[in-house]
């Protein structure tokens, strides 16, 4: 029983660490990344793999409880929720013309004008 | 090890409101409000885990319902300018 509790401990260890070593990498992409669409690609990541990885180092970490079922129903939740916010803001960011900068030619859009850029 | 992942959360969200008071357009600022939502509701997670009473859960489910409704209700707002229904036009009034 020690050997299990122990065995536990270490994959709740490696699956928290590595939901915050990929938390902190969308977070320094959306700080660093040049362009909208970039950014968009940086946030993706702290929705779905560290949102994913941290639920799931607590899951294991609570054992069989209500926490874990509170934990799960919130995993899911942020699991369906986040892919549809994400393209709602690129959806209503492409209606309202804001285009790849470098890119521009390869989207099947039509590229913006270098002036209009920022849709604000 | 809850104190990694906290500091990691924190990290995070300094890093997302960096993004977020220097975007340059509005939908860099929506998108770093809604990572910034999700973050929050992990860091309340991670909060009641540390603190050995895992109880803030339902705040963070709390936290994540009306984080995903306020970002669709800014988008509608910025593609409709109204948050209720959108004016229709009426036929009958167009006739004139």
């Amino acid at each position: 029983m020690v050997v299990l509790d122990f065995f536990f401990e270490i994959v709740s260890w490696v699956l928290i660490v590595s939901g915050s070593f990929f938390m902190v990498v969308g977070a320094l992409g959306m700080w660093r990344f040049p362009d909208f669409w970039a950014r968009l690609h940086a946030a993706s990541v702290t929705d779905s793999a560290g949102v994913i990885l941290l639920i799931a180092g607590m899951c294991v970490q609570a054992g069989f409880t209500l926490i874990t079922v509170k934990l799960i129903i919130i995993g899911i939740f942020l699991f369906i929720t986040g892919p549809t916010a994400t393209h709602a803001v690129a959806n209503a960011a492409l209606t309202s013309g804001l285009r790849p900068t470098e890119a521009a030619g390869l989207t099947g859009a039509t590229p913006a004008p270098p002036k209009t850029k920022d849709a604000t | 090890m809850f104190v990694v992942a906290t500091i990691a959360v924190f990290v995070s969200m300094i890093l997302v409101l960096v993004r977020l008071f220097s975007g340059p357009t509005m939908y860099d600022r929506v998108l770093a409000v809604n990572t910034f939502g999700t973050l929050t509701v992990l860091l309340i997670g991670v909060l009641g885990f540390l603190n050995e009473r895992p109880d803030f859960l339902d705040i963070a489910f709390l936290y994540a319902l009306i984080n995903f409704v306020g970002t669709i209700a800014i988008l509608k707002f910025f593609r409709y300018r109204a948050i209720g229904d959108t004016p229709r036009r009426d036929p009958d009034a167009e006739v004139e």
